[in-house]
């Protein structure tokens, strides 16, 4: 069975193909945040130490991850744009910014309403923390530039020149902001490593996928509008029923 | 075709980035008052911090060094927007980019010639607005030096920046909007190298790593400038 | 377990459902935005196909 993939990657095609597989990503992402939820709070045991507060965990874990991981398949999207010129890879980047934006805020502030019970702060200048805020500047930075220019084409291209230079150094500001902080803090802070029953990663893990077919859906949906927009010139945009009064 | 090559046209490549630079300079001594408002900016940034958080000795000479280094960090980011902005109306930046010269070495020696006109300024002004919170003589020199080696590093970053921004409104706080996150391990290693003198700590893993920076900045800043002036020029 | 038990998380109540809350409301604005924007960019586009066929009209 051959599939021409390359008939995907026309904008035509992909907004019909995108309209069919959002609602498969975003009903199953109800489900799963459901049942992530309720392992995590109904079946997962009051934490020795940290007692019912350590249930943030479920949220801030995975919202940290995708917030991480969208930006890399942002930059990787923006990247294979800017290379091989294919402008409906450049629209999912531009798709992809504001959610892994969100998640990144999620980050920040699940981590603080947990830190300000187990460390009596709300905000520790731990590297984890720190990076965090400067991906979401980053994120920030990305969508800016693009809002910024008029011609589509341009704003691709430079908001994926801005993407890949800031993937290449988030690795460097992370590093170069744990050695500051191991210098000024040493050990003030300390992220308890208990061990995890199997139902909170269960639980964390479900979330997590949850997150991921979040972020899909979302996505999808995002870059249909985003198609039609810079499509609308064209025949097939013109001929589409939901276009018609 | 022409089997004579015009020797007017054979620069080599340190004459090329001489040239640049020359050229550069030159124009912007026709506005001085540009370059010394940079300069103006550090110091009443830096002269602020006193009053803002009050003249306790011993608490002004531990910040010293990231004060003047978030100063300098915040007055390379006001010369930004001059770069390419003059070149890029008067049609310059487009012979440039057509000239046959490789555009990473125009690119570098325009990179220069900004750090020329803001960074070693600020440099040699430090250690007067050191002075004015109790820096000790070694503390000092370590300040200089992290910033030799750190300002070029604003100004190769931040022309990536500026290339980006090339000529659209609101450049100027969308330049550093774009730069400034990319600026924070400069700043880290530079203020650590100086507390790490005041602290009594060996200095030499900051001012090493922040050469390393600078090295690999040299090394891809200048291509990528190139390339994010191509994509706005087009 | 009763619910207001559960809703208190012994003394944490306000941290995570302050945490849950707010990324739910979050979750809730972005789909809102979305589904917004999909219907102005369809707006548009009807808003574009009138105003050529005023023009075809009158040529």
């Amino acid at each position: 069975m051959a599939i021409n993939w390359f008939k995907y990657s026309a904008p035509s095609t992909f907004y019909w193909l995108a309209g069919k597989l959002a609602p498969w990503f975003a009903w199953p992402s109800a489900v799963l945040f459901a049942v992530g939820l309720y392992i995590g709070f109904f079946v997962a045991p009051t934490d020795a130490q940290q007692s019912e507060a350590y249930r943030i965990i479920f949220l801030h874990v995975p919202a940290s991850i995708m917030s991480m991981f969208i930006y890399l398949v942002m930059a990787c999207y923006a990247a294979v744009g800017l290379i091989f010129n294919t402008r409906l890879s450049s629209m999912m980047a531009s798709a992809l910014a504001p959610t892994g934006a969100l998640f990144a805020f999620i980050s920040l502030w699940t981590g603080a309403l947990w830190g300000k019970p187990m460390w009596g702060t709300w905000w520790v200048w731990d590297a984890r923390l720190t990076s965090e805020l400067i991906l979401l500047f980053l994120y920030f930075g990305f969508i800016a530039l693009h809002a910024s220019i008029d011609d589509p084409r341009r704003a691709d291209r430079a908001s994926a020149l801005l993407a890949i230079i800031g993937s290449v150094n988030v690795p460097i500001i992370y590093f170069s902001v744990k050695w500051w902080n191991t210098l000024h803090q040493g050990s003030t802070v300390k992220f308890t490593g208990t061990s995890m029953h199997a139902a909170m990663q269960q639980a964390m893990f479900t979330v997590l996928v949850a997150c991921w077919f979040y972020a899909i859906a979302v996505a999808l949906a995002r870059v249909r509008s985003i198609i039609l927009e810079r499509e609308r010139n064209t025949q097939w945009v013109a001929e589409l029923p939901e276009a018609r009064s | 075709m022409n089997p004579k090559p015009d020797n007017k046209n054979r620069l080599s490549l340190f004459g090329l980035l001489g040239l640049v630079i020359s050229r550069d300079l030159m124009l912007a001594m026709r506005r001085r008052a540009d370059v010394l408002t940079t300069l103006i900016f550090f110091v009443m940034v830096v002269s602020l911090f006193p009053l803002g958080v009050g003249p306790e000795v011993d608490m002004l000479r531990k910040m010293a060094p990231g004060v003047v280094w978030v100063a300098a960090l915040l007055s390379s980011m006001l010369s930004l927007n001059r770069m390419f902005s003059a070149d890029y109306i008067d049609g310059t930046l487009e012979q440039m980019l057509l000239a046959p010269q490789s555009m990473s070495v125009l690119v570098l020696g325009k990179i220069l010639a900004h750090w020329m006109l803001s960074g070693l300024p600020l440099m040699l002004m430090a250690p007067v607005l050191g002075l004015q919170f109790d820096m000790s003589g070694q503390a000092l020199w370590v300040l200089v030096v992290s910033l030799l080696l750190g300002t070029p590093i604003l100004s190769m970053v931040g022309a990536v920046g500026a290339a980006l921004t090339l000529g659209l409104r609101g450049g100027g706080v969308l330049v550093s909007l774009l730069v400034l996150p990319l600026c924070i391990p400069v700043l880290i290693f530079g203020t650590g190298a100086v507390e790490a003198v005041t602290s009594g700590m060996e200095i030499a893993s900051h001012l090493s790593l922040l050469g390393a920076l600078l090295v690999l900045a040299f090394a891809f800043t200048p291509w990528v400038t190139a390339m994010a002036l191509r994509i706005s020029m087009e | 377990m009763n619910w207001g038990e559960f809703f208190a998380m012994k003394g944490y109540g306000f941290y995570v459902w302050g945490s849950y809350g707010v990324a739910l409301l979050i979750f809730i604005i972005e789909i809102v935005l979305v589904r917004h924007k999909r219907n102005i960019t369809l707006q548009q586009l009807r808003l574009l196909r009138d105003a050529e066929k005023e023009e075809e009209g009158t040529t």
